[in-house]
């Protein structure tokens, strides 16, 4: 019985393609769908603003936004507001990382630093920035002094978690290799822990610098006629959402060419990543 | 002329685990001196200790003769994992270990293009690490080994990272290096195939805590050893009786009990 059922499976049964099952769960760079997801959500708003649908109070139009750029284009307001939050950008992102790369490789290489800071940047590292804004203000002047403060002191924070942390992650055994070759202390910081270390920099420099961005609105809050952050705070108290939109935007788009200046700084620095 | 290592009654210890127990050995000038034995009888420990990496728990390592005068780091490591910089091209993780020395420009290029050469790796100066294969990593570690021209090269399973074939053809490029230029080496491995190879003495270690069972000396010339060559054989057929039994044991034993 059995011998003749396993006879008759070799006759009947037609040989099946294996099937394939090992597809997904490994990401494609596919550009353009980003690129379609914000055209079709902008069309969508415009649409249902357009149509009523939408009400007025709710969401600006699309088209009413963009020409509210173009007009703060052409009058040079734009510039005459970008360059004071740029310069308040780079310098307060540039005091903060800076300052938190050193003491995240300090508290990496020292124990009694790590000892001794850790705890203090995990307590001051939930604490909302903004609401030191008075206290800069009288510690550091209302004018520009308060917002280099403020931006440099929400960019250390996670700079020096993400700093410490990559510092950690070097490979030990690479640095047992410097000791082993008698690479002296210094050397072995230069060459092997801060190249080592430098992904692990970087990719907490994407969100150091995303939360300057976000800082940079705040610190405009007092004390600054100029500046995108204060444009979105004026628009916003008259409820003027066209403008209100227009500064948002111009603050996304800082965000997507901060994130490509750094994903360009990863292609020149970390080419030899596998 | 030459430096020579001799162990003095070195114990070890991680914690309550005692995994070196009075090890006394001496490695002479110009030979190749295999450590085998079961995983986790402390072989690589023993080479750290010897290397200076880690602080024997008791009995000292010492050091006969001056190490050659031109030697830029008498104890030098070969690593199983290679421990290359992946940021740097083959020639910098070599120059690495010179700039310390303040040797750049003329006279490094010399000493790279050198042990590029003695381990074929001319043509693959500037390539990155990743782009190379496990057996060519290992050539870069052996070349940035040699650049310092260590007194004894110390080499923690150099090839135990790799394939099968590979490793029979860097066993017979570090046969030629040797023959060309004898080296003094302490060679970790638990591949018995390599210590009979490479070795001219072979020390087996008892499982933990390691202690020396059996120093096998073999007689033929390195150069002139060849895969079923009669003594060899029952050298390996030797080691192997020695070892079944320790390592059915070791193989058997909890972690940290």
């Amino acid at each position: 019985m059995a011998e003749t059922e396993a006879g008759n499976r070799a006759a009947d049964d037609q040989p099946i393609e294996v099937r394939f099952r090992g597809g997904g769960f490994a990401p494609k760079s596919l550009r353009w769908v980003g690129v379609a997801v914000f055209i079709v959500l902008i069309g969508l708003i415009q649409w249902g603003t357009q149509s009523g649908w939408i009400s007025a109070l709710t969401l600006p139009k699309p088209s009413d936004v963009l020409a509210t750029f173009v007009q703060l284009w052409e009058s040079g307001l734009l510039f005459k507001h970008l360059q004071p939050s740029l310069t308040r950008l780079v310098i307060g992102a540039a005091l903060g990382a800076s300052a938190g790369i050193a003491i995240g490789v300090l508290i990496g290489l020292f124990s009694y630093v790590r000892a001794g800071l850790v705890p203090l940047v995990a307590a001051i590292f939930p604490i909302p920035k903004i609401a030191l804004l008075p206290l800069f203000v009288i510690w550091f002047g209302i004018d520009e002094g308060s917002k280099y403060a403020l931006i440099a002191f929400g960019t250390f924070t996670p700079t020096v978690v993400a700093t410490y942390g990559a510092v950690d992650n070097v490979d030990r055994s690479l640095i047992r290799m410097g000791q082993s070759f008698g690479l002296s202390w210094s050397s072995i910081v230069r060459k092997i822990v801060l190249p080592g270390a430098m992904p692990g920099i970087l990719s907490g420099l994407r969100i150091s610098l995303a939360i300057a961005i976000i800082l940079l609105v705040a610190a405009e809050m007092l004390g600054a006629e100029y500046g995108i952050g204060a444009y979105i705070l004026e628009a916003g108290s008259l409820y003027d959402l066209e403008r209100l939109f227009a500064g948002v935007v111009i603050l996304s788009l800082l965000g997507v060419l901060v994130s490509a200046l750094i994903g360009l700084l990863e292609k020149r620095l970390l080419g030899w990543r596998v | 002329m030459g430096m020579d290592i001799r162990l003095d009654g070195i114990c070890h210890s991680y914690g309550e685990t005692e995994v070196l127990r009075d090890i006394s050995l001496d490695i002479p000038t110009g030979q190749i001196v295999c450590l085998v034995g079961p995983s986790g009888c402390g072989k690589s420990t023993l080479l750290r200790l010897i290397g200076g990496l880690e602080r024997p728990g008791g009995g000292r390592v010492l050091q006969l003769g001056a190490p050659p005068e031109d030697s830029l780091n008498p104890l030098t490591f070969v690593f199983q994992d290679f421990a290359l910089l992946p940021w740097r091209s083959v020639k910098g993780n070599i120059s690495l270990v010179l700039e310390d020395h303040g040797i750049r420009g003329k006279r490094s290029k010399a000493i790279i293009d050198d042990v590029l050469r003695r381990t074929k790796l001319a043509d693959f100066a500037d390539a990155l690490p990743k782009q190379l294969s496990g057996g060519m990593k290992q050539r870069v570690a052996i070349a940035r080994a040699l650049a310092v021209n260590p007194a004894v090269m110390l080499m923690d399973e150099p090839l135990s990272a790799l394939d099968a074939q590979t490793r029979e053809l860097l066993m017979d490029d570090l046969v030629a290096l040797w023959t060309r230029q004898p080296f003094t080496a302490v060679y970790v491995t638990h591949n018995l195939a390599e210590a009979v190879r490479l070795g001219h003495t072979i020390v087996v270690l008892s499982r933990r805590p390691g202690q020396i069972r059996e120093i096998v000396r073999i007689d033929t010339p390195i150069g002139e050893r060849r895969a079923g060559d009669p003594v060899c054989q029952s050298k390996h057929d030797l080691l192997w009786d020695l070892m079944r039994e320790e390592a059915r044991a070791a193989d058997e034993e909890l972690i940290d009990g």
